[in-house]
């Protein structure tokens, strides 16, 4: 892992087209700018880890008995 | 094609069943090559894993249940998977089956979209802060007919 260190609106730049910039620093909290191609995914890492580990609980139950759901069908188009 | 299921044993497969996932579910991004396949119970499908018999998803149709459900289909990010056109996608949530003493629930923050021109696939991430990792179907179902 690279260890940098920033102040108050200085930036980092990621590859060739992804800008990082310390936006705020308030008390704990560090507000961070994110300039990247809107191909490329930004989000908090708990968001990551959220949906991977829901992932893992429905892969692991998916052998299970579908319970009976009264769940009527879409019209098909 | 002969897949071996989770749910079914061994399969006769259609190849226009098969999707590719060239970057894999999150958590799961080795495996790229799946199925897709009607449950025999209405109204879910199965994500099947081509490679490993035991990695299957239960899938759903999330405006069965959220007829709110929306997600920009447009995004530069879909172009991972080369839609184009609206009508070639197909969105579905990933369903989890608790334990006891739960309702079953789907992951409306992370849907599973296929281009079904192409056969490719990917997982999603909204970041609208609606859409849940865990979103209960039943009570929803309820709630959109109330």
């Amino acid at each position: 892992m690279l260890i940098l260190s920033r102040r108050l609106n200085e930036k980092i730049v990621i590859g060739d087209d992804i800008v990082v910039s310390v936006v705020e620093v308030r008390g704990d909290q560090v507000k961070l700018g994110i300039d990247a191609p809107r191909n490329v995914k930004v989000f908090r890492e708990e968001v990551f880890i959220a949906i991977q580990e829901e992932n893992r609980k429905a892969a692991a139950a998916s052998g299970m008995q579908l319970p009976l759901m009264d769940i009527p069908e879409r019209p098909k188009p | 094609m002969r897949v071996k299921t989770k749910a079914y044993g061994e399969i006769d497969a259609d190849e226009r069943q098969r999707v590719s996932f060239p970057a894999g579910l999150l958590g799961f991004e080795k495996f790229k090559d799946y199925i897709l396949l009607d449950a025999r119970q209405n109204p879910f499908f199965y994500l099947q894993s081509i490679d490993v018999p035991d990695l299957a998803f239960i899938l759903i149709d999330p405006f069965l249940f959220r007829p709110d459900y929306s997600l920009d289909v447009n995004d530069d990010s879909l172009g991972d998977i080369g839609v184009s056109e609206p009508e070639d996608v197909l969105v579905f949530a990933i369903v989890t089956v608790p334990g006891e003493g739960a309702g079953v629930t789907a992951n409306l923050m992370g849907p599973i979209i296929i281009n079904k021109a192409n056969r490719l696939g990917m997982q999603t991430v909204l970041p609208d802060a609606r859409w849940r990792v865990k979103h209960d179907i039943m009570a929803e179902l309820a709630a959109s007919k109330a």
